[in-house]
């Protein structure tokens, strides 16, 4: 039996000893102490209000502490939520820039074939003629060179077209990157659902303490799995710039 | 360096396995496998087909690190040159790395260039 069913069925029975008393004195017509009985029942009556008002409060200044002192909440709204916003705007830009990579390896590469396309047929044509005999040697003195010319210019932009889609390819590499990024914003966002479920659970359950029961995606995260792309402006830990310091560092331990 | 050796490629993100198997065809190197998680690839090199490793660090089951340090621990495996391509950049990482065994280290973004000579420099020094 709980406390609190304890103390009512005291209170019952005091008001029960309470009233036989008052049907008593009613009884003997004793005035006084019928006045000072029904004061008492009333008094009784308010206290037990009192009470429950007063648990009613401490619950709710409970369940608002547990809140209050929960800090992985206050760090995901302080810290968490602006480093999500600062990691998507990356993702952002390093899509923008992926975006512009292989606008500008393709329009560097489409004149590079057109020419190609449009000499090669121009080079068709006169080299029909030849095949049916039609030019003099003047003309195919012309038609020689023109050829020799185009062989070089050819290979020439095959290999520069050749190297921008390497570009384009190279480019691909911001999903990845990106990719990367956006699960640890996934993983925030889902931990952020998994507390207002919890807050939820509380504001419906008075006396339930879920904040102790959401697990965090900070604690679960093994530190081996690694932290993903180093977004400027987020990530403060020591982290390299570049291949160049990766080198060194490892030069530095002797590789 | 051999070029017809084997290679097995480990990336979570098939775009990256593509890009990394397309660079490895145009430095000639035309036999490369690939896998998606650490799970997956070692019993792939426990089948000791393959000469080279090339993985990720952050992949969602077994990561690069832990791949690595298997590898290392299997007296079959334990002398395979791996090189790592991933976008962990920290200094404390790089150096976790280095003591677990790794024979390179390449930071994403990296270039052609970069990989190249980064698998030149581990089969040089092999070799050597």
């Amino acid at each position: 039996m709980s406390d609190q069913e304890n103390n009512q069925s005291e209170s019952t029975d005091d008001r029960l000893q309470v009233a036989r008393n008052l049907v008593s004195a009613l009884e003997s017509g004793d005035e006084s102490e019928v006045a000072t009985l029904l004061d008492t029942l009333g008094a009784q009556h308010e206290r037990s209000l009192f009470n429950e008002l007063g648990r009613l409060t401490r619950q709710l200044h409970e369940a608002l502490n547990s809140f209050r002192m929960d800090s992985r909440l206050s760090e995901i709204t302080e810290t968490d939520i602006p480093d999500a916003k600062e990691r998507l705007s990356y993702v952002v830009t390093m899509t923008e820039q992926a975006a512009n990579r292989t606008l500008n390896a393709i329009e560097d590469s489409m004149p590079r074939l057109s020419r190609i396309s449009d000499r090669s047929g121009e080079l068709a044509q006169s080299w029909e003629r030849f095949r049916s005999r039609e030019l003099d040697v003047q003309e195919f003195r012309e038609l020689s060179r023109e050829l020799s010319e185009f062989l070089g210019c050819a290979k020439e932009e095959s290999v520069a077209v050749s190297a921008q889609l390497s570009e384009v390819m190279m480019a691909q590499d911001f999903q990845d990157l990106t990719g990367q990024v956006i699960r640890r914003v996934i993983d925030l966002v889902q931990e952020v659902e998994e507390g207002l479920v919890g807050l939820v659970r509380v504001a419906g359950e008075r006396m339930a303490r879920t904040t102790e029961e959401i697990p965090t995606a900070a604690e679960n995260k093994n530190d081996s799995h690694g932290y993903g792309p180093a977004v400027p402006g987020v990530d403060k830990a020591d982290v390299v710039h570049g291949q160049d310091e990766v080198d060194d560092l490892l030069s530095s331990l002797g590789f | 360096m051999n070029k017809d050796m084997q290679i097995l490629v480990v990336d979570d993100f098939s775009t990256m396995r593509r890009i990394i198997k397309n660079l490895l065809r145009e430095l000639g190197f035309n036999n490369a496998a690939e896998a998606d998680d650490g799970t997956s690839a070692l019993p792939m090199l426990q089948t000791g087909k393959y000469d080279f490793l090339i993985t990720d660090w952050n992949m969602p089951k077994m990561p690069g690190i832990e791949l690595l340090r298997a590898v290392r621990a299997d007296p079959k495996l334990a002398s395979l040159p791996v090189l790592m391509v991933t976008a962990e950049a920290r200094r404390d990482q790089i150096v976790e790395a280095a003591q677990a065994g790794v024979n390179g280290y390449v930071v994403k973004p990296f270039s052609a260039e970069t990989l190249k000579e980064k698998i030149e420099k581990i089969f040089e020094r092999l070799e050597g």
